[in-house]
């Protein structure tokens, strides 16, 4: 009798608790429910965001979307090795250098219109996937420098070709510290 | 609490003051500079006015190149809370605005505004505001903007900002403590302008009512701690306060925390602890734009080192090239191994690489350092022996930073807070193994700097991205709703046309049809007479008409049936049917091909009243249709004119309309065809009756027939009706076979 009782406490208390637990997650899973991929969302940080498809993919999100799924990391020219380093970081894999068939890490550049030569044909501003270049059907059209990520997808479409790449001149703003040109502080005592 | 207002001010009352971590002793080498008064140096021939001198946003341009402009003309002006105006430092002509070496440790290029001197030093005529107490507090605070005032310590942030703080202002510290070795450059401002620096003091203090207010000055600096307590003796609540000797004591949260104990925060701001600052030089510069209306056009510089010969101050005008401050102290390039040129102190400043680098508002001095004083040693490795950390004032690791920043783990050096790193450059000045820790820090603040704007601009381009990825997406969905609905306006509007059509098919169709009953009789009287018209008229034209009067609208279905069998049958029938059906001239023949023509016509009447049935007309059936359509129309004109005309003779319409057609025979025609039509009436008439079994007549009878049977209207032989049909089918076949003859005849004729 009392070993039938104690069975059936148990059962019950056991019964309870699992639907309690089952109740908490049921409500967590929608309460807490992750909208998207949170995996997608980190690689696209990582990604350099140029949306220049040098990578095979229509621009950083889709290729973030393929690495989740297991596509290599080292298709980003753009981003280079500290690109490439930081994904290895993330997604657990070993970092690979660069692969040349996607491009090589470059200086940053960005698009220049020679306004004179331009026609106003409208194809660079169709082109450009950041809405980066302004002008109008047969106006003048010209480059949103700071807007420019230097996709280079503008150059190819151009009629006259007068869209250049021009690299970013250092500034004292973006100027690193270089270690060799150091004073030597202390000696001076 | 400790560290609260009333206990501070106690203890700054007793001269006691608390300490900061780390810090060390360097040789001062004050000496060397401070012992001469300062010296207005001679102006430079170019003047070489960076447009942007400060920590913000540089100001608007609002000269331009060949104006000449005065001593103290604003150059630009200040268009953003952070933007700080230039001032042409003496009178002259702009003669470039472009980009000149910066006072910065790249060198790299900066717009400048370079002006060549023309010696006079012309001021503009000032506007001193003396009376300021009277004055809105916002007008002083411009007036000090439009001085173009910054700090000069070290960093330039803009005055204005600092004064026009709301936050509630316990400590004014004037920062007079110049800890750095070799400047000396405030200690001698201090003991020769004491009096303008309270001027100054005073000034802050009407616009931020502290309450207390502090001018902290190292104590190896006795002639200048005196010349401030002279100059502040007047009032009471100004404290000279003479702090200990030790780097970086001038450290702005080191100040602080010497003088009051608190800490400012990570990020934050002295204002965040109650506690605002100003160096000596800004005081002298607030007084000197307050009191004479003078911009900050001039400052202090010293110019000290081994290599400088007769080291001292100089009344510095802003953009004079550090060349002219070397030949002013007698630079001895001879006694440094290389040549070297340090802007700022010897523990914080850098090395410039041009001696056209121009002295901006922060510059405080040039170090000229001999040989001896400047001995490079090769960096060794780090013996971990803790001696920087020992030394921070700061209170960081400066191992862990530096091993982080030269692995470029720039996250971990963040957790190790690099950015509360002040670059006082103690822990290099101690470090046994001589590594410039202090530039790896600055590398890897920079990068830091770097990676931050581009991810910030990285999550620009990536927002632009999406909006623009959207905006396509939205175009395209608007694009193919309109094409969607302008598909849909189509088809409702080509099945409207299709159902017109075919509406118009039908009603042409029962026309025709009640036509065709009408002249049923005609027709049948044509075929029975055809053979008589012949005798009658050798005009070919009289034939076309008539038979045509009768078969027009039959020919109408000739034309459509005949398409459907081009189509089908090729060349052959199609090109007998074309010449029966269009050209009056082929039908110059006799009665037979008439009567064959009537045979296949009723025939094809049939297969025509499928096909319209069936809609499946094809264009070349539609045009020869229309074709038909206005030739039967026409031809039924003239018949019903034909008709009239056999009561009222001509009729000038007609002849109009006949030019066109032989004029010559027209008339005959007419007679003819009138008098015909009245002979076959009357045969038609019996023949019904009879319903003949002529060849001619069953396929016209036959072709009747259906149309009675559809056509409850017309009068009805129903008796007949099974009879014709049975005679109907035959004449088919046999209508066939002379269609195959006819259209050989036709050829025949042809060739």
């Amino acid at each position: 009798m009392s070993l039938s009782f104690a069975i059936f406490t148990a059962l019950c208390a056991i019964g309870i608790l699992a639907l309690i637990f089952g109740l908490v997650l049921g409500y967590a899973a929608v309460k807490f429910k992750v909208q998207g991929d949170p995996l997608v969302e980190q690689i696209d940080e990582i990604l350099p965001q140029t949306q220049c498809g040098q990578c095979g993919y229509p621009g950083c999100k889709p290729y973030a979307e393929a690495i989740a799924n297991g596509d290599d990391i080292n298709k980003c020219p753009p981003g280079g090795e500290a690109t490439i380093k930081k994904l290895a970081d993330l997604m657990g894999v070993e970092a690979k250098s660069l692969d040349e068939a996607h491009g090589t890490e470059d200086v940053k550049k960005v698009a220049f219109i020679r306004e004179n030569e331009c026609i106003g044909c409208t194809k660079c501003i169709q082109a450009c996937p950041v809405d980066a270049i302004l002008g109008a059907a047969k106006q003048m059209h010209t480059v949103i420098a700071d807007e420019c990520t230097g996709c280079d997808l503008c150059v190819a479409p151009c009629p006259v070709d007068c869209i250049d790449m021009v690299p970013v001149p250092p500034s004292t703003a973006t100027w690193r510290w270089d270690i060799d040109k150091s004073i030597p502080i202390k000696q001076v005592n | 609490m400790e560290n609260n207002f009333d206990d501070i001010v106690k203890k700054l009352d007793k001269n006691e003051l608390w300490d900061f971590h780390g810090g060390v002793f360097p040789a001062e080498q004050k000496e060397l500079s401070n012992q001469t008064p300062i010296a207005q140096l001679p102006l430079s021939k170019y003047l070489y006015v960076a447009v942007k001198q400060h920590i913000g946003i540089e100001g608007q341009l609002i000269v331009c190149e060949g104006q000449v402009v005065l001593k103290g003309e604003p150059l630009t002006k200040s268009s953003n809370p952070f933007a700080v105006p230039v001032h042409a430092p003496s009178s002259g002509k702009i003669i470039s605005i472009g980009e000149h070496v910066s006072a910065h440790p790249s060198g790299l290029p900066e717009l400048t505004i370079t002006i060549e001197t023309d010696q006079k030093d012309k001021w503009l005529p000032l506007k001193p505001m003396v009376d300021y107490q009277k004055q809105s507090k916002m007008d002083v605070i411009a007036a000090i903007c439009n001085a173009g005032v910054n700090g000069m310590g070290g960093a330039g942030f803009p005055t204005h900002i600092k004064i026009g703080t709301t936050k509630p202002v316990e400590f004014l510290i004037i920062n007079g403590v110049e800890c750095e070795p070799y400047i000396t450059s405030d200690d001698r401002l201090m003991r020769e302008h004491a009096w303008q620096i309270r001027q100054g003091i005073d000034i802050l203090c009407h616009l931020l009512t502290p309450k207390c207010v502090v001018i902290a000055i190292e104590n190896n600096k006795p002639e200048a701690i005196e010349a401030m307590e002279v100059a502040c003796k007047e009032n009471s609540t100004y404290q000279v306060v003479t702090i200990p000797t030790k780097y970086p004591a001038g450290g702005e949260k080191q100040l602080i925390q010497v003088l009051t104990n608190r800490e400012v925060p990570a990020k934050g701001l002295p204002i965040d602890v109650g506690v605002l600052m100003h160096n000596v030089g800004t005081c002298f510069a607030v007084s000197d734009a307050i009191f004479s209306g003078k911009p900050l056009v001039q400052r202090v510089v010293t110019v000290t080192g081994g290599a400088a010969k007769t080291p001292g101050n100089f009344w510095a005008p802003i953009g004079t090239p550090v060349s002219h401050l070397f030949d002013e102290a007698n630079y001895n390039s001879k006694a440094q191994e290389a040549t070297q040129a340090i802007m700022g102190g010897p523990m914080m400043g850098f090395s410039i690489t041009d001696e056209n680098v121009p002295v901006v508002k922060t510059t405080n001095c040039i170090l000229l350092p001999d040989a001896k004083e400047s001995q490079t040693r090769k960096e060794q490795a780090c013996i971990r022996c803790g001696a920087c950390a020992d030394v921070c004032p700061a209170n960081l690791l400066p191992q862990q930073l530096f091993w982080h920043a030269k692995g470029k783990e720039l996250d971990k050096a963040q957790d190790y807070n690099l950015f509360d790193c002040i670059e006082c450059g103690a822990c290099a000045y101690v470090c046994p193994s001589d590594i410039p820790l202090v530039h790896y820090y600055r590398v890897a603040k920079s990068e830091i700097k770097i990676e931050q704007e581009e991810r910030v601009k990285a999550d620009k381009a990536r927002e632009r991205f999406e909006k623009r990825a959207a905006r396509l997406i939205s175009e395209q969905k608007a694009r193919d709703e309109k094409h969607r609905l302008a598909a849909e306006a189509r088809k409702q509007a080509m099945s409207d046309n299709g159902n017109n059509a075919k509406d118009k098919i039908a009603a042409a169709l029962a026309r025709a049809k009640a036509k065709k009953l009408d002249s049923a009789n005609v027709t049948i009287e044509n075929k029975s007479s055809m053979a008589a018209e012949t005798e009658m008229n050798d005009v070919p034209e009289s034939k076309t008409v008539t038979p045509a009067s009768s078969n027009e609208r039959v020919q109408a279905a000739i034309a459509r049936a005949k398409a459907k069998k081009e189509a089908a049958k090729q060349a052959l029938a199609s090109t007998t049917l074309t010449k029966d059906e269009s050209n009056a001239e082929t039908k110059e023949k006799e009665s037979f091909p008439k009567g064959k023509n009537i045979e296949r016509s009723s025939d094809e009447a049939a297969d025509a009243k499928e096909i319209s049935e069936k809609k499946a007309i094809d264009k070349e059936a539609k045009i020869a249709a229309a074709i038909a359509k206005t030739k039967a129309k026409k031809q039924a004109q003239r018949i019903g004119q034909d008709l009239q005309a056999t009561q009222v003779n001509d009729s000038p319409v007609e002849e109009v309309e006949d030019i066109e057609a032989q004029q010559l025979t027209l008339k005959k025609q007419r007679v003819a065809a009138a008098v015909a039509k009245a002979k076959a009436k009357k045969q038609a008439k019996q023949q019904i009756i009879e319903s003949s079994e002529s060849k001619e007549i069953k396929p016209t009878s036959k072709s009747v027939t259906p149309e009675q049977s559809e056509n409850t209207h017309s009068e009805s032989q129903a008796l007949a009706l099974k009879k014709h049909r049975i005679a109907a089918a035959v004449a088919k076949a046999k209508a066939k076979k002379a269609l195959k003859d006819a259209s050989q005849n036709t050829e025949d004729d042809k060739s």
